[in-house]
């Protein structure tokens, strides 16, 4: 066996309803624990709905149900004795809209490591608060302003603010719910070239509808169609040769 | 074929038609506010109208003898003695000294009626009490005119109608006239009408037992209010479980709100008052009462102010690991802040203006003391304003409008106080 990195998320026939509809229909996919993988697919095939799997984000949805096994590390994160905000703990995730909390940019990063006790002193918060900016690349421009409010920031600085709030709780997952999709070329750009940093250490998985934005960051991408996985595999062999043809005809823009 | 073309006629008939529609309406919206400011004006005008002149009183500052002879025959200093000497006495001498040609007993008692006769009595009373070294001293004090006199000089008493049908002789206005030249009597800054309690002779009421009452009754009904319609939105927005039971509470507190007030004084004249026999007219009922009135007020804004939050902010904290009570008071609470304080504001101000039930559990009673604490008989304002009106002589209506700029004055504070604030608090986000 040639296998040498660990699967992190191993998910069988996982179903999700809203009410009575269906939105996935039974997915079974093993997710890398290092590297990025990504999910496309047309809009409304259930990438959301299935990244928020991962974090049980969807247990905040009224009606929504979720079935099936994930596992995560070899244990069942459904698990009823497992408490989802231990899971968020270590699953950290960015949305759509950059969502900062409206106070200080310090305030922001603070919270997570403040809620959960993890550090005993001032400077050891303020230490914890500069790395984990400084690994969302976001310290030098903010350094000197970290007692403005977060809100003040660009678009691409408050997305990257959010990484690094997320970062500070030391999550193992990051889940990017299309993390670029409100920002200009510039601050895409930034935000790739920080994914790909982040790659070492975490386990990332990112929702795109820029087919380009996953060929350049993506390890392995998966084709979610109309709440089913057509095809998970290498990035590159999706994208040059697909062994099937909805995600050929999807990233050849035929559909979608 | 029909022309799609913008510049067509039939295209610019229909431009012509839409332009109409919208100079109408913007035709329509002055008028209706026009008229809003109308109505506003005419109030103010009206109220202050009649009560701004109640902010002034005629006084009179006149020199009493306070003689031994009268106040202490047997010269001894023993303070209940003092307190029921008869003051009245001096008051008249000194009056009578004024025109010491008056002789007629009929006029005297004329002469002796310029002053206000309790407003002087009382108010020597109270000084000797304090310092009874006063007696035997010739002191000048300065006391109310009595009322007739006070709307005499303020001109609202026509000298040219029929003596008969005014209160005030011609032998009155002449002597009030030559006082007025002799600098005794002066118009001066009504102190009375905001340190005084109610009374019965209108120079000498004030609405301080009122004023002090709403202070009362408010800080008790905000107390309990607060927390219950603040802690019932926080529940039924985040915690209870969304089926028909939840839905029907909701509904309730919105028809809660509508409720017309006086029922709150039914029930609280039922279940306060006769169930569990605590005593009328006191702030604790008053502030109890109209607790139920504002809190479902409160719950109302505090929910739209919940509901204003984006979400995007909870499911931030959420997916950090906080948990749903950490996310709804850590970060959920404190944007909402500005609704909830502007909502509770404003229902303090209507809590402010609530008459009916108020006179329900008894609080029209007639109180000539200041109350010290919400246990002790008081008024409300707005009950000293209804009970004010009721009272026919023209000292009273002018009192009334006085009472009513207080409450007014009060009221836009509070209001505007509110918009300042949501302002301030949401400019720092
Ligand atoms: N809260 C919800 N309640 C009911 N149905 C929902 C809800 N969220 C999503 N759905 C439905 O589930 C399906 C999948 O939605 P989802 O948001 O996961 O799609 P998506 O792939 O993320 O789409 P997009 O690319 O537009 O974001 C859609 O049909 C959607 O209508
Ligand atoms: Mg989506």
């Amino acid at each position: 066996m040639t296998e040498t990195i660990k699967t992190k998320f191993t998910c069988r026939d996982v179903r999700v309803h809203y009410g009575d509809f269906e939105a996935l229909h039974g997915i079974d996919i093993d997710i890398p624990d290092r590297g990025v993988t990504a999910f496309i697919g047309p809009s409304g095939c259930g990438k959301s709905t299935f990244l928020r799997t991962f974090n049980r984000m969807n247990d905040t949805i009224d009606g929504c149900r979720v079935s099936g096994k994930i596992l995560m590390d070899g244990e069942d994160i459904y698990d009823k004795n497992l408490d989802p905000v231990l899971l968020r703990a270590q699953v950290g995730m960015v949305f759509q809209k950059p969502n900062p909390f409206p106070k200080s940019i310090y305030d922001n990063v603070a919270y997570g490591p403040r809620i959960h006790g993890m550090t005993s002193s001032r400077a050891e918060l303020d230490n914890l608060v500069e790395k984990s900016l400084r690994r969302a690349g976001l310290w030098d421009e903010v350094k000197d302003r970290l007692k403005l409010s977060g809100t003040g920031l660009s678009g691409g600085q408050q997305q990257r603010l959010v990484i690094a709030r997320a970062i500070a709780v030391d999550p193992e997952v990051i889940l990017m719910d299309e993390p670029a999709s409100a920002l200009d070329p510039i601050a895409t750009a930034k935000l790739e070239a920080l994914i790909d940093e982040l790659k070492e250490r975490y386990c990332i998985i990112i929702v795109t509808h820029s087919m380009a934005q996953a060929a350049r960051v993506s390890d392995k991408t998966a084709f979610f169609y109309m709440g089913d996985l057509i095809e998970f595999d290498n990035t590159d062999k999706i994208f040059t040769n697909p062994g099937n043809n909805r995600t050929q005809d999807y990233i050849t823009g035929r559909t979608g | 074929m029909t022309d799609t073309s913008f510049t067509s006629e039939a295209a610019l008939k229909r431009l012509k038609k839409r332009r109409g529609k919208e100079w109408r309406f913007r035709i329509w919206g002055r008028a209706a506010i026009g008229f809003a400011l109308a109505a506003l004006a005419w109030l103010l005008i009206s109220i202050v109208g009649t009560g701004y002149t109640a902010f002034q009183q005629n006084f009179m500052t006149l020199e009493f003898e306070l003689s031994e002879s009268v106040l202490a025959p047997d010269g001894t200093r023993d303070p209940e003695k003092l307190r029921g000497a008869n003051y009245r006495r001096i008051v008249q001498t000194t009056m009578y000294e004024l025109f010491p040609e008056v002789t007629d007993r009929k006029a005297k008692q004329e002469l002796f009626g310029l002053t206000s006769a309790s407003g002087a009595t009382n108010k020597l009373r109270q000084m000797v009490y304090n310092n009874p070294e006063l007696i035997g001293q010739t002191i000048n004090v300065t006391v109310p005119a009595s009322d007739q006199i006070d709307q005499l000089l303020k001109g609202y008493i026509k000298r040219d109608t029929d003596e008969s049908r005014r209160k005030v002789s011609d032998q009155q206005i002449a002597w009030a006239d030559t006082l007025k030249e002799r600098g005794v009597i002066k118009k001066k800054f009504n102190r009375i009408l905001f340190m005084n309690p109610d009374s019965r002779d209108p120079e000498l009421a004030g609405i301080a037992s009122a004023v002090i009452g709403s202070v009362m009754i408010l800080v008790v009904a905000f107390v309990l209010a607060f927390p219950i319609g603040v802690g019932a939105a926080i529940y039924l927005d985040e915690f209870a479980p969304k089926n028909k039971f939840t839905d029907f509470i909701e509904i309730n507190i919105n028809n809660l709100a509508a409720v017309p007030s006086i029922v709150f004084g039914l029930l609280g004249l039922a279940v306060f008052l006769n169930f569990m026999g605590m005593p009328r007219s006191i702030p604790l009922v008053g502030g109890m009462v109209l607790a139920l009135r504002v809190f479902p007020t409160i719950t109302i804004a505090t929910r739209s102010a919940l509901q204003g939050v984006s979400p995007s902010i909870v499911d931030g904290a959420l997916s950090l690991g906080a948990s749903h009570t950490q996310a709804v008071f850590q970060q959920k609470l404190p944007l909402a802040g500005p609704g909830i304080l502007t909502g509770s504001i404003i229902g303090m101000a209507q809590a402010l203006g609530e008459t009916a039930p108020l006179l329900m559990i008894g609080m029209v009673a007639f109180v000539t003391e200041v109350p010290n604490s919400i246990t002790e008989p008081a008024t409300a304002l707005p009950v000293q304003i209804f009970l004010w009106s009721d009272s026919a002589e023209r000292a009273w209506a002018e009192r009334t409008s006085a009472a009513i700029i207080v409450l007014l004055v009060v009221l836009i504070t509070m209001n505007g106080f509110a918009i300042w604030l949501r302002n301030r608090l949401e400019q720092r986000r």
